[in-house]
């Protein structure tokens, strides 16, 4: 049992385990040594509720509000895509569809949740945003409306997995009860199985809001850039981290723009993190109630 | 003296000629039992040997296991159960059934008992509540639960879960229950409180249960049904078939030469 070969493997093994621990704190210590002249200087306040993102002008105004905006608006408007459509399919296939179709369906599904952002957003470029601008006559074709859908599409995938599983993880003696006494299978699906699962599902959608907030490529290529806070659906908007992917580079190093670029990072991750953490807190709530019933 | 059963109560269900097939494998070779009104049959025999599937085929739930087939006819309330124009939902509402596992929804006790009046579409706010406080009286719970109506089911104990899973049962009113080794997963004081409850419900019901336990088959019921590999070896008065078995194989299983 205590052979060196043994105890050099459970070594290292605990290295890499710490190394990831210690690779996310100086992350995080980055994002705070960096954010920390814009924290001194501009007031966070100000900073998080200021209307106006002008860092090129002089003077320069560092308020990220229309920032938030454009990353909740176009979360939100993705996630009443996906949320839908994700957890639809997540239904038909848990309960609807046979045996065969699921065999082909869920792998399908697991592809389309790997392809690469920029695909999403190259698709929404070339094919969404020249079509809205047509059918709804507008000035520009990316804008609010386009990103969400492209960020909606790809998002679904993601949300079906999730949903698909909290929907097989609900015991089949819940459904069995329903249906032994006298319940239809609308009236099981819809009473038993989905609340059951219900936790699970909200897990889902928490999850894909934060991966919503992070996500960076497409919305850059498809959400306008517009630092405004929109006023319409097609309205162009410039999100979280379209702002700091696209004025990264621009910024010089030291400077307030750029240390006030670090500081929406940290914002960001501080959102998202509150966002796994919530939803870890639901699912552990849910695995505690479904424990005893299977 | 054993008296010929039929002459004594009426059949509520009759199997005639039951056949039942998972695919290929025959579980069930032609079955002709009789559950007799108001009284407890009990179905008896080694694990494996059909009992599950039997009685899950009253309440038509074996319709959930795919690629099965039966023959044969199950009567009950003069209509065969197997009948294209059998409602599904009318037949469960009159044959309950009570699990292995006790499964109670994972909602409030409340929430457990008003499911079945809520899904037969009653709005009535008082009459479900009579009927939850009526149900789980019949089940021996209410003195036990009255003040935590509103908790979750799911902190109740295995015992008293399951006595949630009969009221539950009771709630739509059933004529016959169905339990399928109602015990299996309780301890003995539990156990014992069920086999009451059980008498106690023959009064109104009529009752089918499936169980591994012998002892447990001679305490509470009236008939005795002994299943053997898919065949029905020995039916009839549970004292009778306990004290002169006329089958030389329910009496090895009833002497524990195997089980
Ligand atoms: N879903 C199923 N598919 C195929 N065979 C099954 C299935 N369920 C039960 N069986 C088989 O049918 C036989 C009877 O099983 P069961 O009715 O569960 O027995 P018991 O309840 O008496 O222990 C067993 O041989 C079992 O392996
Ligand atoms: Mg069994």
């Amino acid at each position: 049992m205590n052979s060196l070969k043994e105890r050099l493997i459970k070594y290292a093994f605990t290295a890499m385990g710490y190394l990831s621990l210690l690779l996310l704190f100086g992350i995080m210590a980055v994002l705070f040594i960096e954010s920390r002249p814009a924290v001194k200087e501009l007031n966070i306040l100000n900073f998080l509720f200021g209307p106006q993102w002008r860092p090129a002008r002089t003077p320069a105004e560092y308020g990220i509000l229309p920032l938030i905006a454009g990353s909740l608006s176009v979360s939100f408007g993705a996630i009443s895509i996906c949320v839908p459509l994700g957890a639809g399919a997540a239904l038909y296939l848990n309960e609807l569809a046979g045996e065969t179709q699921r065999r082909v369906l869920k792998p399908v599904i697991e592809i389309l949740a790997g392809i690469p952002s920029i695909i999403f957003g190259f698709f929404g470029l070339v094919a969404v945003a020249p079509f809205l601008q047509e059918t709804f006559n507008l000035p520009v074709g990316v804008c609010l409306f386009t990103a969400s859908i492209v960020l909606g599409i790809m998002t679904i995938p993601a949300i079906t997995t999730i949903c698909e599983d909290a929907l097989s993880f609900v015991p089949r003696s819940f459904k069995e009860a329903s249906f032994a006494m006298g319940a239809n299978r609308w009236q099981t699906l819809t009473k038993v199985t989905i609340p059951a699962a219900g936790s699970g599902i909200c897990t889902a959608i928490i999850l894909g809001i934060g991966r919503l907030m992070g996500e960076t490529m497409s919305v850059l290529m498809v959400a306008g850039g517009a630092a405004v806070i929109p006023k319409s659906i097609f309205s162009p908007v410039r999100p979280m981290t379209a702002a700091i992917a696209a004025e990264m580079g621009e910024a010089a190093r030291g400077s307030m723009h750029y240390s006030a670029l670090f500081l929406i990072g940290l914002v960001l991750f501080l959102i998202t993190l509150a966002l796994n953490i919530l939803s870890e807190h639901i699912s552990k709530k849910y695995r505690l109630k479904l424990g005893q019933g299977r | 003296m054993e008296m010929d059963p039929a002459a004594i109560t009426t059949p509520k269900i009759k199997t005639e000629n039951l056949n039942f097939f998972y695919g290929g494998f025959h579980a069930l070779k032609n079955i002709n039992l009789n559950v007799h009104e108001m009284q407890v049959t009990a179905l008896i025999g080694p694990s494996g040997c059909g009992k599950s599937t039997l009685i899950r085929l009253f309440n038509r739930m074996s319709d959930m296991t795919p690629k099965t087939r039966a023959e044969g006819k199950i009567m009950f309330e003069g209509g065969n159960i197997f009948d294209a124009k059998t409602d599904l939902v009318k037949l469960r509402r009159n044959i309950g059934m009570v699990f292995q596992k006790p499964n109670p929804f994972p909602k409030t006790i409340f929430q457990n008992i008003s499911y079945g009046p809520e899904i037969q579409g009653c709005k009535d706010k008082d009459f479900i509540y009579h009927r939850v406080e009526e149900s789980l009286k019949k089940a021996a719970l209410w003195d036990d639960v009255k003040t935590r109506l509103h908790s979750s089911a799911l902190g109740m104990s295995g015992g008293q879960q399951q006595r949630l899973c009969i009221a539950r049962a009771l709630a739509v009113e059933p004529k016959v229950i169905l339990f399928d080794e109602p015990c299996a997963s309780l301890d003995p004081i539990s156990t014992a409180k069920i086999e009451e409850l059980i008498l106690e419900l023959k009064k109104n019901y009529t009752i089918l249960i499936v169980t591994h336990n012998m002892q447990q088959a001679s305490r509470v019921s009236d008939y005795t049904a002994f299943m053997y590999l898919g065949n029905l070896i020995e039916f009839g008065q549970t004292d009778r078939v306990f004290t002169v078995p006329k089958d030389k194989k329910t009496e090895e299983y009833l002497s524990g030469v195997f089980g």
